[in-house]
This record gives structure tokens, C-alpha cells and sequence, in this order.
């Protein structure tokens, strides 16, 4: 195989009743060798924490149907151009372990086995790979185009090297009208478009339903309406530029993106933050969580006529985006967080305001939670709409608050953590019922939770520097990073070329693997409810389609 | 129900006034007994020329849906932009003005060019955002088309990343002051 100047470890046999008591990783290295995949442990892993392990690009399919019996969740795919090669990277983690599984393909024969058939999650990623590398995979069970509409032909692939970034003019991108949705036959059955331009200030994408009277048979999502070449454009970026860029992935998530871009880019670089830093970027992404929260739980009380707790949260939201407007110069908090480092320092007397501000938000939040518990229309629409089966959620390996409110626990900050939250308790709130209610009261207490953190923070502040100088990392420096934004886990991964400029920006949106669940809760559920079951998930259309 | 009535009635009114000129349009902080002449002068406009209603249709056409966020502030307490007699509307059947953000994917070209063609004459547009008015961090590539007006003719841009609530309503007023 191929020689990256890495001591490597060939891996081998597997007794099952031996290794009951081997961690998980070493469960799963010995299990791919005793199955006879050609696979090689990394050692040591050029993308600290995470492990690397190399497939023959043949056993691709299978070593993730050995990852999925052993309890692997899978949590992205990207592919890369080399020039010379190929590579197909998919990331995985269990009890916070990441993973990530790597093939290498000759661009003249790029194709490889699917993982859909073992990962619902691998359904649309790996189309996206098909649209824009032209890696074709085998044996998937859905390869109709995703990401690509009419803007590129079906034999031009965007993220090859090969490619030009600004493409080749067009005069105008003609209107995608032959995607093959799936066709529902029958008497009654009736179908409603939706999209991509919807009756709201809402992103664009595009619905199809078959409905039978108001109940929903199917829904059918086809998004990359708001495809902007991130990924391409990413490329010969500066590490400035890239976390402007990374900053606008997902407009109300620009935090998270930021710091995961900036994270993933110092582990290439080997660099260090100070702690003060993490601090303060700990901080920025709680706050983000806090408006955000406030901002869903003000919509999905307007999605049922219940305008008071719209106009309530509402409230709330602004008066934090104008004291980030206040303390750190951002409403929206863009650009604070750049590599090494951030812009922005918390004086005491910030500390003391926005401590002030903590207290007057909780109570406020206890104020609201007796009314809106009080409130039975309330309760009538939430509950039982939209349920998402914990079975489900684990199924399509959902994130953040839809698959907390579905039984699946998972949080970067507490089972993967990352400098600040290593010193601190993160709690994290786990419901079963998956419906619409479990998914507000999940975004309440999460809210409360944060609140907590934010206290903490503020009063835990070491003193320290603010940034760190920065390295021009070596060639080929490439550096993963997994962030805990509001919406769930976010994934980053960027190789460096050798001029301190980038080379593949590839960020994992926890959208991405949330929308499908959308599909499966709307199923049965009445055409009206899909506003409030669609806010209850609120996946991001731009953090997917990139 | 007590709770409720006792909270509206605890919270009163928080709807703010527009400051009269501001000197940047982008960013400005809000002063609160400022924006009310803005907001005043929006209103004698839009009761004179558009019969005291002026219809906006939103179209994000490729955004990073910061300026959406900004846009739909518009409407929170605050600002309560209603009042002067602006509503968005659901259909550009209905508009008046489209409000248009991000760079224009190229994907939603030909969806931006329909609503246009959908938006009853007299119509304008406004390019909302760094996105909208010159392409921003996005600007012109396979995917992109960069600025709106690339794609649709735009009557002004309001620049900002995203645009704050307050030089939103001072762009809407200034296009209005043209009219
Ligand atoms: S102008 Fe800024 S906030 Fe608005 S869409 Fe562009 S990047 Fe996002």
C-alpha cells in the first residue's frame, strides 16, 4: 500500500470472546482484520484525536458494515483530488472516538462500494461526491444526482483540481425540471410542490408531497437550490479567508463554523490556543446557542398561531443580539473567531453586565415556561406531532436537539471534548418521545443549560493571551475537528498546501445528516402541521448545500 | 390565561423609533429615540405613493441566511416594522418590492428571474447584504452568479454583513424618498 511516511500496523486476527474488555477502536481493528479487509491502522494518526485507518477501496462497503455491528455512528464522507490519486475519507465515532476510514482511487477508475447500504446518513453525501468528484459508488441505493441541478453537466465534476472555479460562462442556468422525484400511484393520491421559493423569509429548497386528503403518504426533499461552491472556492484561501468563509457556511451558526474551521486548521498546524482563548470562544458559541434557541422557540409558538410566544422570545433574542452588538461588535457575532485566537476580550465590567443579563433572562424563562406549560391549544399541537422513533433517530444517526428529543444522547462538548468544556459539566437533556414537544422542551432546557455554562465561563475566565502567533503548517498538513455548534456536531476538515494556503475545506453541517429525519417524521402527520414539524427540525439549506 | 394577559400587560410597548439620518447606513447602532423620523418619514411615503401598504416579497437566492435572520428582526417588537405600513407578503403577485439576498446561486436563477417576471409592474428591487450588492465572500463561480443584479435590475443595494434591522428600514425609506 501506499508509503506516507507513517509507521503503520497491519491489522489481524479477532477471537470474539477475547476482546469484550478492548476499547472500541481496538474491538473494531480486530474485527476488520479477522473478516479479511485489507486495512491498515495509521500509527501515529497524521489527524490527532482522531484515528486513521486505510481500506483497500474494494472492501469499502464492508468494513462499514463491520463499523455499523459494532456500534460505529456514522457521521460524514468527503472525497479529495491529489492529482496523482484519489481518496475517499468517511468519518465515524463511538464514546467519542473519531475515526475516519480512508480509500485511495486512480482518478482514471473511480469507483468504490457504497456505505448507504449499512448508513442511511451515507444516502446524500455520497451523491454528493458522485455529483461534484465523479466517484461513482457501487451498489447505492438511490444514485440519482443530488447536489447537482443544471449550473455543471453530468461530466464535469466541480471539485476536481482540473476544474476551474469560476467554470465555464453560461449565459443563464436553466430551471431544474427533470428530477425524477419518486412517483405515488393510486386513487386520491395527490401530490403538492412546495419550493424552491416559499411563502416566507425562509431559504429555498424544494418539497414534494403525497398526500391522501391532509395525510401525508411522503415527502420527498431535493435541496442544493443555494449550492455556492464553499468547498471550491475554499480552495487557495488564506487561514483568514478560510474562517471568513467558514463564518458564512451557515449564517446562524457562523460561530460554530468559524471556531471548527479554526480548530481543524490549528491541529494541522499543530498550534495551541491559550486557554483564555477557548474561553472566550466558549462563550461565543453558548451565546450563539442562547439566540438561536430563542429565535425556534419563538417560531415554532408562531407555527401554531401562538403569536404571544413569538413576540415574547422574540424579544428575548433581540435584546442579546444587541448586546452582542454591544460587547463583542457583531449582532450575529461573525469574524470574532480567527485563527490562533479571537478579536474579542470580556472586560470584568463585560463580565458583570452580561452576568446581569443571564439572571434577567432566566427569570424571564420562568416566567414564560408557567404560561406556556399552562397553555393547552399549545400542548394540543406540539404533542404527538412529528414523532421521530428513538430506533429511527439512531437509524439515521440524527444530531443536536432532534436526536436528543429521540433518545440519542450524543454532545461534542461532553463526549468528545474540546478545551473549554473539558473543565466544565456539560449536562445534556435526553427525552424519548421525539415529537414536536420533546424538540421544544430539548431547545428550553438546553437554553437553560447554556445559560449555566455562560455563568461559568464568566466567572472561571483565566487571564491569558487572546492569540497565538501563527505557523505556516507543513505541506500536506491536514487537521479534523469536531465542534458542538447549536444545531449538533459539526465536522471540519482542511489539508494545507505548502504555501500556508488551503487545499480541501470540507465542513459537515449536523444538517446534513439531520433533514432526512423531516422526511421520516412527516409521514402520517397532516399537510398543515409540516410548518411547525419542519421549524421543530430547522435544518440549515445553506450549511447543506455548501 | 391570568399569567399571559399579566406578561403582555408587564412587557407593554417596546416598538422603537427610527433615527432621523443616520450617517452610515450599515451598522448603525440603534438609538432609541432616534429612528422614529426615519421611520415617519417611511410612513408619509408609503401612505402617499403605495395607499399606506407597500408589499415586500423576500427572496433569499443563495444567501447564508444571516441576512434572513436580520430581515425577519424586522418584524420582532423592536422594530415592529408593520406599523409604517410595510408587510411582506407570500406571493410576488403581491409586491411591490422584491428584497433580494445572498449572491444568486446559480441554482436559483432561473427561480429569482420567475418571481421577478411573477412581480406586477411598478416594481423595484433591493439587493440586500455584501452578497447582494457585489457577490460578498461568495462572489462569480461555477455556482454563483455573484451580485443580484447580475441576474435582475436592482433599484439599490444595501450593503452589510448581514445588514442590521435599522439600516434595512433606512435603505427601504431611502429607496421610498426616490420614488
Ligand atoms: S451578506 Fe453576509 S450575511 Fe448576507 S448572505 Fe452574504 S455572507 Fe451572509
Amino acid at each position: 500500500m501506499r508509503d506516507n511516511g507513517d509507521e503503520t500496523t497491519t491489522i489481524r486476527t479477532f477471537h470474539p470472546e477475547s476482546v469484550d474488555h478492548l476499547a472500541p477502536f481496538d474491538r473494531l481493528c480486530l474485527r476488520l482484520g479477522s473478516e479479511e479487509i485489507q486495512a491498515r491502522s495509521i500509527k501515529p494518526s497524521s489527524l490527532p484525536p482522531a484515528r486513521l485507518i486505510e481500506i483497500e477501496a474494494a472492501d469499502w462497503g464492508k468494513a462499514a458494515s463491520i463499523a455499523q455491528a459494532e456500534g460505529w455512528r456514522w457521521a460524514g464522507v468527503f472525497a479529495e483530488d491529489r492529482g496523482a490519486d484519489l481518496t475517499v475519507n468517511a468519518c465515524l465515532e463511538r464514546q467519542g472516538v473519531y475515526l475516519m476510514f480512508r480509500a485511495y482511487l486512480a482518478p482514471e477508475k473511480a469507483n468504490l462500494p457504497s456505505q448507504a447500504p449499512y448508513y442511511w446518513a451515507a444516502d446524500r453525501s455520497e451523491r454528493h461526491i458522485q455529483d461534484l468528484f465523479g466517484i461513482r459508488f457501487e451498489d447505492h441505493p438511490d444514485p440519482r444526482r443530488w447536489i447537482r441541478h443544471q449550473a455543471w453537466g453530468e461530466h464535469s465534476h466541480p471539485l476536481r483540481k482540473d476544474f476551474r472555479a469560476d467554470g465555464q460562462a453560461i449565459e443563464e442556468t436553466p430551471p431544474d425540471h427533470d428530477y425524477p422525484f419518486l412517483k405515488a400511484h393510486g386513487a386520491s393520491v395527490y401530490e403538492i410542490p412546495v419550493g424552491p421559493v416559499h411563502a416566507g423569509i425562509i431559504e429555498p429548497g424544494h418539497f414534494r408531497f403525497q398526500a391522501v386528503g391532509e395525510t401525508v403518504l411522503h415527502l420527498e426533499e431535493r435541496l442544493g437550490y443555494v449550492h455556492k461552491g464553499i468547498e471550491k472556492i475554499a480552495e487557495g484561501r488564506d487561514p483568514l479567508g478560510l474562517a471568513r468563509l467558514a463564518g458564512r457556511v451557515s449564517g446562524d451558526t457562523t460561530v460554530g463554523h468559524a471556531w471548527a474551521a479554526c480548530m481543524a486548521m490549528e491541529r494541522a498546524g499543530g498550534i495551541e490556543i491559550p486557554l483564555r482563548t477557548a474561553y472566550l470562544r466558549g462563550l461565543l458559541a453558548e451565546r450563539e446557542r442562547v439566540i438561536n434557541h430563542l429565535w425556534d422557540l419563538g417560531s415554532l409558538c408562531n407555527d401554531v398561531g401562538f403569536a404571544f410566544g413569538y413576540y415574547q422570545f422574540g424579544r428575548l433574542r433581540e435584546q442579546w443580539l444587541r448586546e452582542n452588538q454591544a460587547e463583542f461588535g457583531h449582532r450575529l457575532l461573525m469574524d470574532r473567531i480567527v485563527p490562533g485566537g479571537v478579536t474579542i476580550d470580556v472586560p470584568p465590567e463585560a463580565a458583570e453586565r452580561m452576568r446581569h443579563s443571564v439572571a434577567i433572562l432566566r427569570r424571564e424563562l420562568d416566567e414564560l415556561l408557567t404560561i406556556l406549560d399552562a397553555n393547552s391549544s399549545l400542548e394540543d399541537r406540539f404533542l404527538g406531532a412529528g414523532c421521530l422513533s428513538p430506533e429511527l433517530a439512531s437509524a439515521l444517526g440524527a444530531l443536536g436537539f432532534v436526536g436528543r428529543a429521540s433518545g440519542q444522547s450524543f454532545d461534542a462538548r461532553r463526549d468528545a471534548p474540546y478545551s473549554p468544556y473539558d473543565r466544565l459539566q456539560v449536562r445534556v437533556p435526553v427525552e424519548s418521545q421525539g415529537d414536536v414537544a420533546s424538540r421544544f422542551w430539548t431547545r428550553y432546557k438546553e437554553l437553560r443549560i447554556s445559560l449555566r455554562l455562560i455563568r461559568e465561563m464568566l466567572d472561571g475566565m483565566p487571564e491569558g493571551e487572546l492569540s497565538v502567533p501563527w505557523y505556516t503548517p507543513a505541506e500536506g498538513a491536514e487537521g479534523l475537528a469536531a465542534v458542538e455548534g447549536w444545531r449538533g456536531e459539526i465536522l471540519c476538515f482542511v489539508r494545507f498546501r505548502a504555501d500556508n494556503k488551503i487545499c480541501r475545506y470540507w465542513p459537515r453541517d449536523p444538517s446534513v445528516i439531520n433533514w432526512p429525519a423531516l422526511e421520516k417524521l412527516m409521514i402520517g402527520n397532516i399537510v398543515p402541521d409540516f410548518p411547525v414539524c419542519n421549524k421543530s427540525v430547522n435544518g440549515s439549506y445553506s450549511g447543506h448545500d455548501l | 390565561m391570568l399569567r399571559l394577559y399579566g406578561k403582555i400587560f408587564k412587557t407593554g410597548s417596546l416598538t422603537e423609533r427610527v433615527s432621523p439620518l443616520p450617517k452610515t447606513i450599515s451598522d448603525t447602532v440603534m438609538k432609541d429615540e432616534a429612528v422614529k423620523q426615519a421611520g415617519h418619514r417611511l410612513k408619509t411615503i408609503v401612505d402617499k405613493r403605495f395607499r399606506g401598504s407597500l408589499a415586500i416579497r423576500e427572496v433569499d437566492a443563495g444567501s447564508c441566511n444571516a441576512c434572513e435572520l436580520e430581515i425577519h428582526a424586522l418584524n420582532n417588537v423592536y422594530y415592529n416594522i408593520e406599523r409604517f405600513g410595510v408587510h411582506f407578503v407570500a406571493s410576488p403577485r403581491h409586491a411591490d418590492i422584491l428584497m433580494v439576498t445572498g449572491p444568486v446561486s446559480r441554482h436559483m436563477e432561473a427561480a429569482l428571474r420567475r418571481t421577478y417576471d411573477a412581480t406586477p409592474a411598478p416594481k423595484w428591487v433591493i439587493a440586500v447584504g455584501d452578497c447582494g450588492a457585489c457577490g460578498g465572500e461568495f462572489g462569480v463561480s461555477y455556482a454563483s452568479c455573484g451580485a443580484v443584479a447580475n441576474v435582475i435590475p436592482v433599484d439599490l443595494a444595501i450593503p452589510g454583513c448581514p445588514p442590521a434591522p435599522l439600516a434595512l428600514i433606512q435603505g427601504l425609506l431611502s429607496l421610498c424618498g426616490r420614488l
